[in-house]
């Protein structure tokens, strides 16, 4: 089944004709309405009628993060305030987080793409589908959902934890669809064999996994322990959030709404455009949002784009897995982390020295992350003599990192001069998950 | 009226209607009480009607030997058979819907693994009006597009997550989806996006408000707000005061049940004197909670409500457990929907610890899934620092001197609640014969918290 | 009336104890008595010894977090029930103890605790006249 066939199968003159008209308005738009856009074009000397045809993207200049923080909260918004009826916010390299907003138009686009998503997964409104990602501030929790009511099938908003009455309502409800993180579905697994549930008892039997790399062992045993058919979705809230890209019934690569995101790949040092079939690092250039749109947006994601067409009819075209990352990101229980927010809040706290380390690790499927902290000797006195006191202190480390991370972090307090140091970028991180 | 009885009943405001001047849906909350009548009486025969599509309702109906034509005036409401709770667990999980389950497109459950959760389900229409329902309620309390509103409450499963970001979104206003917790990106989050407007529980707010002070933080210097909107657990008048001035801003009082929706049943006017109730969408009893006869207004009894407009599972005279009482049938606003006072108390041992309902039975059988410890237990509700807490303490059967033996028990059973009550309380496990033993029924809450009064 | 107790974080891993008494060793310090208070991933390791001064200057030169910690040291017959007598003095003024190690010392019970209410037990030591001893006749130099 296919969703909206007009744009998910158009030809690929018609295609680029549409995204070229709509990469033209789309930099006219900015160009009016948002400074820090106006500037750059000004500044190379681009005006929005140098660009008529999508091959004039090149043109353009490229966004990354930090330009976001730059700008925070609302610089890069193009749409007046009134206009705008969602934020999300996703985690910054340090303490500010990135913000985006949405008119209801955008939210509009969204549950399109995410139906479009869903029904590739064979997704229909006799469905009842239960939504395991986070919900709040995380693009996850809200954007499936409304996917899923879009189309029309019972959405359950199962969030995250409470597993044992989850898998209680996905057995007693006959629930057949499931959106969740691919470790958490395995922890869902795991949790069946706890309590004595077998994959005869339950009915899933799709998956919308994704919001964290994962490899294709991870699906056969998901499909295995499940007994469901796992599809990967692909999103990130700078861009829009899930539905960005999915796969299809081929499950050979993830198609990307293209005509609306249209997706470049570039070698990350020299940003030079890559051929299709060519890793690199994969860049984004929204073409119909009005909230929060971006020209050339670097995910810092590594990946390729497939050549050739998909046998399923869809001629959009498709995305590798993401294959690395050209920064430091880390992405734990689908959550984005940045060693460099871990430093912000180490460092404002004078109680411990300047050096850290995350200590990532996947335990029975639950991805976990320590940070490991010295205690600094001058702000060792006298009131530590219990471990209460020790206790309390690790607390308050525990719920900065919590507030800049959005995930609980174990804090291990080390004693001084025990953490090693190293150099290069790697230095703050032991990841012992193996993906 | 503009009302129409064609098949659906999606006459309602929803499109047409959308804020003008004070109100939000100015033909419908502007309604002369006859007008109101007239309405209740129209839409109760036609859900009277509606419920006859479910096994449950024509078996009851069957038994009290009336059938839909029986309801010919708004009094005969208490023909009706009384909906509880229990029915609703009884026919877990869809055997209260009146619709095809493809007709659905959201459920909503409470929490809970021991025993069957209750589930509620939603179509698409259904939806719209809780929406319609929480919007109007913003609008009613000065909110407007161009307004900031920060939802800080739990999203998911728990209905004020979901249901203030649908209504807020109805409504225009840039909604943030902050969730519950994490007092310090909030607080970012309110300054940095300019909120006018926060939903959250009042515990939290207290709690908010202190992280304020530790950051040196002034609500009324550094921030825009305007309005809060509180709700989900009970408080008290003081309570709601303190807030307020903490704030600086008004905090209007809502009401909201997973059964009927979500919140957006009952909120507030700018008078602060009663929620009103909306009338087009429920009908509004208070009945002794033991003869299940109606008391006059003013006098406290059990509220309970009948649905008007919902298509997926609508109800009859639920028995909402919660005591309060009728204020008025008119106001200085212009809504002559009735008023009803704060909650003032439970006819069960329901306990509503920061937003989340919780039975004792939930926690007793969570306890006795653990052989060490025997089955003598007391829970104890406290404010500390602003902050409402639940301590749990259940004695050990047997003497033991290995510390961190108890202290993961403690550990594990305070982890085993929280899956089951959504919350973790303090678990204390103490030496056997430490707990006070009760004569008689056994005394296993005590509410040291001063919500009701 | 307190004496000195050094409290020394250390984590619940091999060769760190022995760091801090090999410190100690070198700086020539006595250790009277000593106790360690754990949890899953550390330890606060108390001590009381000779010169507790120069000893936690000593450690802090071998990059320990140690701290000084005022507490209560009390003399009692070597009896059963001293003990018991003694701490009741406190419960019952609503004096709680933090934490408390007791040794034998020349034949004499030693209690060493710490309270949450320091002013009002010295208070309580005096009125009682229990047997507070110092730290010079802790070291066996009075």
């Amino acid at each position: 089944m296919i969703w909206n066939p007009n744009k998910e199968c158009m030809s690929r003159d018609e295609m680029s004709a549409l995204q070229g008209k709509r990469l033209h308005k789309i930099v006219e738009y900015v160009y009016h309405n948002v400074p820090f856009y106006r500037n750059k074009l000004q500044e190379m000397d681009i005006r929005p009628d140098d660009i008529q045809t999508i091959e004039d993207i090149k043109k353009l200049p490229f966004t990354t993060k930090k330009d976001l923080r730059d700008n925070y909260p609302y610089g890069l918004q193009a749409a007046p305030q009134s206009e705008i009826i969602r934020v999300h916010a996703s985690s910054g390299t340090t303490g500010n987080p990135t913000i985006v907003g949405y008119t209801r138009k955008d939210i509009g686009v969204w549950s399109e793409c995410m139906a479009r998503c869903l029904t590739a997964y064979g997704v229909t409104r006799e469905d009842t589908f239960s939504v395991a990602y986070g919900y709040g501030l995380f693009t996850g929790g809200l954007g499936a959902h409304y996917g899923v009511e879009h189309i029309g099938a019972a959405c359950i908003p199962a969030g995250t934890g409470n597993t044992e009455k989850h898998l209680k309502l996905i057995r007693d409800l006959g629930i057949t669809g499931l959106a969740c993180t691919p470790s958490y579905a395995l922890y869902l697994a795991e949790t069946m064999d706890k309590l004595g549930i077998r994959k005869e008892d339950i009915k899933l039997r799709v998956g919308a996994f994704g919001a964290e790399p994962w490899t294709e062992n991870m699906r056969q045993e998901i499909q295995e322990r499940l007994g469901l058919k796992g599809y990967n979705i692909y999103g990130l809230s700078e861009v829009m959030g899930p539905s960005v890209s999915y796969e299809c019934q081929m499950q050979h690569g993830s198609h990307i709404c293209e005509d609306h995101f249209y997706p470049e790949i570039i070698n990350p040092v020299t940003l030079e455009s890559l051929p299709d079939g060519q890793t690199g690092e994969l860049v984004f250039t929204t073409l119909t949002k009005e909230g929060m749109p971006v020209l050339r947006y670097r995910t810092r994601d590594l990946c390729s784009l497939l050549p050739g067409t998909c046998d399923c009819g869809r001629t959009a075209v498709r995305m590798s897995r993401i294959q690395g990352r050209s920064d430091d990101m880390l992405i734990i229980r689908g959550i984005n982390v940045f060693p460099s927010q871990v430093e912000s809040v180490v460092l404002s706290m004078p109680e411990f020295a300047p050096r850290y380390m995350l200590v990532v690790d996947r335990v029975n499927n639950l991805d976990t992350l320590q940070v490991q902290v010295e205690i600094r000797q001058e702000f060792f006195t006298g009131v530590f003599d219990t471990p209460a006191a020790i206790d309390q202190l690790e607390k308050k480390l525990a719920q900065k990192l919590k507030s800049v991370l959005s995930i609980a972090a174990k804090v291990q307090l080390k004693a001084p001069n025990t953490i090693e140091r190293s150099q290069g970028k790697s230095a703050h991180v032991i990841d012992k998950r193996k993906l | 009226m503009k009302e129409n009885s064609s098949q659906n009943h999606s006459a309602l405001p929803l499109g047409g209607e959308r804020g003008e001047g004070l109100y939000f849906n100015p033909s419908y909350e502007t309604l002369s009480r006859p007008e109101i009548e007239a309405l209740q009486l129209e839409r109760l025969q036609k859900t009277v009607r509606h419920c006859m599509n479910n096994e449950f309702y024509r078996k009851k109906f069957a038994e009290l030997g009336i059938t839909p034509d029986d309801i010919k005036t708004l009094a005969d409401v208490r023909k009706l058979p009384f909906t509880t709770k229990q029915d609703l667990r009884d026919t877990y999980p869809f055997g209260m819907s009146c619709v095809p389950l493809r007709d659905c497109v959201r459920l909503h459950s409470s929490s809970g693994t021991t025993g069957n959760p209750t589930v509620i389900l939603h179509t698409q229409k259904d939806l719209d009006e809780w929406a319609n329902q929480v919007a109007r309620n913003l609008w009613m309390v000065g909110l407007r597009p161009d307004d900031v509103f920060q939802n800080s409450s739990g999203y998911g499963m728990f209905t004020g997550g979901l249901g203030f970001q649908y209504g807020a979104e109805k409504l225009g206003m840039l909604t943030v989806p902050a969730a519950a917790g994490n007092s310090l990106r909030q607080i970012k989050f309110i300054k940095d996006f300019g909120t006018t407007a926060i939903h959250a529980i009042p515990s939290y707010l207290t709690r908010l408000y202190e992280v304020m002070q530790q950051e040196g933080v002034d609500p009324r210097r550094d921030t825009k707000l305007k309005v809060l909107a509180i709700g989900a657990e009970p408080h008290s008048e003081e309570q709601r005061k303190r807030i307020e001035e903490m704030m600086g801003v008004k905090a209007y009082n809502s009401f909201g049940m997973s059964e009927m929706c979500g919140p957006g049943v009952g909120f507030e006017c700018p008078e602060q004197n009663g929620m009103h109730f909306w009338e087009d969408y429920y009908i509004v009893e208070i009945v002794n909670p033991e003869t299940l006869e109606p008391v006059p207004d003013g006098e406290i009894g059990e509220l309970v409500l009948t649905t008007l407009c919902r298509e997926a599972m609508p109800l009859l005279r639920y028995r909402t457990r919660d005591l309060t009482r009728v204020l008025g049938r008119s106001c200085p606003c212009g809504r002559n929907h009735v008023r009803i006072d704060r909650m003032k108390g439970r006819s069960d041992d329901m306990i509503v610890l920061r937003g989340v309902n919780i039975f004792p039975i939930q926690i007793e059988k969570i306890l006795m899934q653990f052989p060490e410890v025997g089955t003598n237990y007391l829970i104890t509700l406290v404010t500390e620092d602003n902050n409402d807490q639940m301590i749990v303490e259940v004695e050990l059967n047997e003497a033991t001197d290995d510390y961190n033996a108890v202290q993961s028990l403690a550990k594990e059973i305070r982890h085993r609640l929280g899956d089951e009550i959504l919350l973790k309380p303090i678990v204390r496990v103490v030496s056997k014969g430490s707990l006070p033993v009760s004569e008689g029924k056994a005394v296993r809450v005590v509410d040291k918290r001063k919500v009701y009064q | 009336m307190t004496i000195h107790q050094l409290s020394i974080f250390i984590e619940n891993r091999s060769g760190t104890l022995i760091k801090v008494l090999d410190a100690l060793k070198t700086a020539n310090i006595q250790i009277i008595a000593s106790t360690i208070a754990d949890t899953a991933e550390y330890g606060i390791y108390r001590l009381i010894c000779s010169e507790p001064m120069r000893a936690c200057e000593e450690l802090k030169k071998a990059g320990v977090a140690v701290a000084l910690s005022d507490v209560f040291a009390l003399e009692i017959d070597d009896q059963p029930g001293r003990a018991a007598d003694v701490i009741k003095t406190f419960s019952e003024a609503g004096i709680s103890i933090a934490y408390l190690y007791s040794f034998l010392l020349r034949g004499k019970g030693i209690l060493i605790f710490r309270t949450d209410n320091t002013e009002l037990a010295v208070k309580i030591i005096e009125d009682n006249q229990l047997r507070s001893i110092s730290e010079e006749s802790l070291q066996g130099l009075a």
